[in-house]
């Protein structure tokens, strides 16, 4: 494959810091990567952790959540609460076999576009580093019996050569 | 003789047979089933062979109780016949509605699951022996059912009608569901809409619950077996033990918390919720009283197997279904 990776990312931003951080770094003609899709929420602490689930499975290779910084929640202290999720989702997702760093959590206030912009930067190159998620695409394809056949084999052969 | 009997089914799929002894227990009300359909085919409890359901007329079955995921191609053929057969097709129990525990096979991939089921510690494989899905004999060549690589709910492989969670479902509530099919053959009521959860209530398990719940501010998880002694009528949450309850569907009347254990979320996300792993990343994460990340990853590490605390009913039904290297098994 000769044609370079272009992730799909998906930003979940909030309204008084992040979204704004964005918004600065549009206007002030700040360059980043343009792979990210932001979706505004009041708050980080909106973030239904069903988002993050729904977005992967359905074609992101990753996602990024924005909030206040800690202690400058609008709302007091809900991007606590986004945090204490974004931890908890991250070990579920090891779990399920999705490197954690696929989802990312990123603090920047509304004077912080150029702090967006990098840290939206260096994401992408980070997913681009990880490869495509295809999360139950390209890999669920109906399989003919042979497929199973050869794959229960397989996993005799895996187990045999680590023994 | 009056007229005939409407018929009625029960199968099993990939499950272990709880849901049908829920059936059983319903005691006396079992008769009401006999004295009301014609069972045809419930190979549990009668001898039936798939070629007399496959000789049946389409839609001539008017109820199917269908249980078990969908783990192998046998599984997926009588899915599809009893489908075609059958006028009300209900995913019966966790398995169906979900997955359930057959569903957390979906962590590994199948030729792991193979391997690990034929060198247990109890299975003696010298001649590392494993399953053929043909084999040719004298008489001919013979067939065992193919492993899908994942399990899939039975509304992955065919229209589902109805959906009644549990593991396995309330007996008075698989009693209260009869009582209504009967009523509605005999015309005295009407079917709920289609896709609805029947055989339920329509809030959480918390709801249900008799503890008594205050502002909840945890400083550590711990398995129940590691608190000592568990407050008897406080919420088990607030104890610090892992309880499922905010995300799960009641209808249980609460049965796991008010015997002393944890919920374990066998009756399905509740009303409203997509994917119940999430709902209860959402609940723990809430009533953890903790701002620091060191602070709160060292309560996280009370919770040592996440994927399987936040789906151990629900994996294949929620919205990434199976591990990574399951998917890519090929």
């Amino acid at each position: 494959m000769t044609e370079q990776f272009e992730p799909t990312i998906i930003g979940f931003t909030c309204n008084w810091c992040s979204y704004r951080a964005a918004d600065l770094a549009g206007t002030a003609r700040m360059k980043y990567a343009p792979n990210v899709r932001l979706i505004r929420m009041m708050c980080s602490g909106r973030l239904d952790p069903t988002f993050v689930l729904r977005a992967l499975s359905g074609g992101a290779d990753g996602v990024m959540v924005t909030g206040c910084h800690p202690g400058e929640c609008h709302y007091i202290e809900q991007n606590y609460k986004a945090l204490r999720r974004f931890l908890l989702l991250q070990r579920v997702l090891v779990g399920m076999g999705i490197e954690p760093q696929r989802v990312k959590l990123v603090w920047a206030s509304a004077a912080e576009g150029a702090k967006f912009a990098a840290e939206t930067t260096a994401f992408v190159e980070e997913i681009r580093a990880l490869g495509p998620l295809n999360w139950g695409k390209a890999d669920d394809v109906p399989q003919t019996a042979d497929d199973i056949q050869a794959a229960i084999e397989q996993g005799v052969d895996q187990k045999e050569a680590v023994s | 003789m009056t007229t005939p009997k409407p018929k009625f089914a029960m199968y099993w799929a990939a499950s272990c047979g709880g849901c049908e002894i829920a059936v059983l227990n319903t005691h006396e009300k079992i008769l009401d089933v006999d004295a009301n359909f014609d069972v045809v085919f419930w190979p549990v409890a009668m001898d039936a062979k798939y070629k007399d359901v496959e000789a049946m007329e389409d839609g001539s079955i008017l109820l199917t109780l269908f249980n078990g995921g969908i783990r192998n191609d046998e599984n997926e053929h009588i899915a599809k016949l009893l489908r075609r057969k059958s006028q009300i097709m209900v995913a019966f129990g966790s398995c169906a509605c979900e997955g359930c525990i057959p569903g957390l096979a979906n962590l590994s991939p199948v030729g792991d699951i193979v391997h690990t089921a034929f060198n247990t510690l109890t299975t003696d494989n010298p001649h590392e022996i494993y399953p053929r899905t043909s084999y040719d004999v004298p008489e001919g060549e013979l067939h065992i059912p193919k492993l899908a690589k994942i399990l899939r709910p039975l509304d992955d492989m065919v229209d589902v009608d109805y959906y009644m969670p549990g593991c396995p479902p309330e007996s008075h509530q698989i009693a209260a569901v009869i009582d209504l099919v009967i009523k509605v053959v005999k015309g005295e009521a009407e079917l709920p809409p289609k896709g609805s959860v029947i055989g339920v209530g329509d809030s959480t398990v918390c709801e249900e619950c008799p503890r008594t719940r205050n502002v909840k501010t945890i400083k550590y998880f711990k398995r129940i077996q590691d608190v000592a002694p568990v407050d008897p009528d406080l919420c088990l949450l607030e104890q610090g033990i892992p309880c499922n309850g905010p995300a799960t569907r009641s209808g249980c009347n609460a049965r796991c918390p008010s015997a002393g254990a944890q919920c374990i979320g066998c009756y399905g996300p509740a009303e409203g919720v997509i994917d119940y792993g999430a709902r209860l990343i959402t609940a723990f994460a809430s009533v953890i009283d903790a701002q620091e990340p060191e602070e709160i990853e060292r309560i996280l590490d009370g919770i040592p197997d996440p994927a399987g605390q936040m789906y151990r009913f629900n994996l294949a039904g929620s919205l990434l279904k199976a591990n990574r290297e399951a998917w890519k098994a090929k």
